[in-house]
């Protein structure tokens, strides 16, 4: 389905997440996690790159992949992106939705 | 969110690897989600949040119909250490952290962990045998009293 992100028709599936990757820049990011009410930070950026970097190297996402990649610590990642963090961070991120259980 | 389940509260009793996990995962699950998670440790429960137990967790390879080996085998010296051995390889292949890191992500995670004050004075332990991460040592009325809002769930393993 199509929807109305910064005035441009993106494609989403029906829980917002996007379907294509290259439709995505950081008005689109601004645009979700304001919805997700989250305003992004130097952090938040980090975290959205990290995630970017392993959905391109087809690395799967974990809780346990966040404690280990250097880049923030499982508190922290909780903080940013309050409700479900990796859910959160993946729709801000343009990637699809971790399958994983852990 | 759609889910009507706002908080998970789990009564772990028993100390096979298997249990451990299952309370594990849909703890950690829950926090994935957004679903508030609590875990209260009881009885053999115990066994993985006491420092010096929790890494030697087994599956249990006797009266477990479901590991397809007579039971009289599953009782021969080695077997149930070799079995543990198996599943922990498999879990390691899925990413799936060792008992101590996995209560070290879930209390990063905000779920709280909880030691049962009678079974703790029963097996003779003290707070210094227990993980440094645990919440503290309560009563199950005081665990009933964190079921404190409407979508709160207590499941018993």
């Amino acid at each position: 389905m199509k929807k109305l992100i910064v005035n441009r028709e993106i494609d989403v599936n029906e829980e917002g997440y996007l379907l294509e990757f290259k439709q995505w820049d950081r008005e689109v990011s601004e645009c979700i996690a304001g919805e997700c009410e989250i305003v992004m930070t130097e952090k938040h950026w980090e975290v959205i790159e990290y995630i970017q970097d392993k959905h391109l190297k087809e690395e799967p996402l974990s809780i346990r992949g966040i404690k280990k990649s250097g880049v923030i610590n499982i508190k922290e990642f909780y903080n940013l992106f309050p409700g479900g963090p990796l859910k959160k961070a993946t729709m801000i991120a343009g990637v699809p939705k971790p399958k994983s259980c852990i | 969110m759609s889910t009507k389940v706002k908080k998970m509260l789990f009564i772990l009793s028993k100390a096979t690897i298997e249990n451990a996990y299952a309370a594990f995962i849909m703890a950690n699950g829950a926090r994935m989600e957004g679903i508030e998670s609590e875990i209260f440790f009881t009885f053999f429960g115990l066994e993985a949040i006491q420092k010096e137990k929790l890494e030697h967790l087994h599956v249990a390879t006797v009266g477990n119909p479901a590991m397809h080996i007579p039971t009289m085998l599953g009782g021969l010296p080695g077997v149930e250490a070799f079995a543990t051995k198996m599943m922990k390889k498999e879990m390691e292949k899925l990413d799936m952290p060792p008992v101590d890191e996995f209560l070290e992500i879930l209390s990063d995670s905000g779920c709280k962990l909880w030691g049962c004050k009678l079974a703790v004075d029963m097996f003779h332990l003290e707070k210094e045998d227990l993980i440094d991460e645990l919440d503290g040592i309560i009563t199950i009325g005081d665990f009933y009293n964190r079921a404190n809002q409407e979508g709160t769930h207590l499941l018993f393993i």
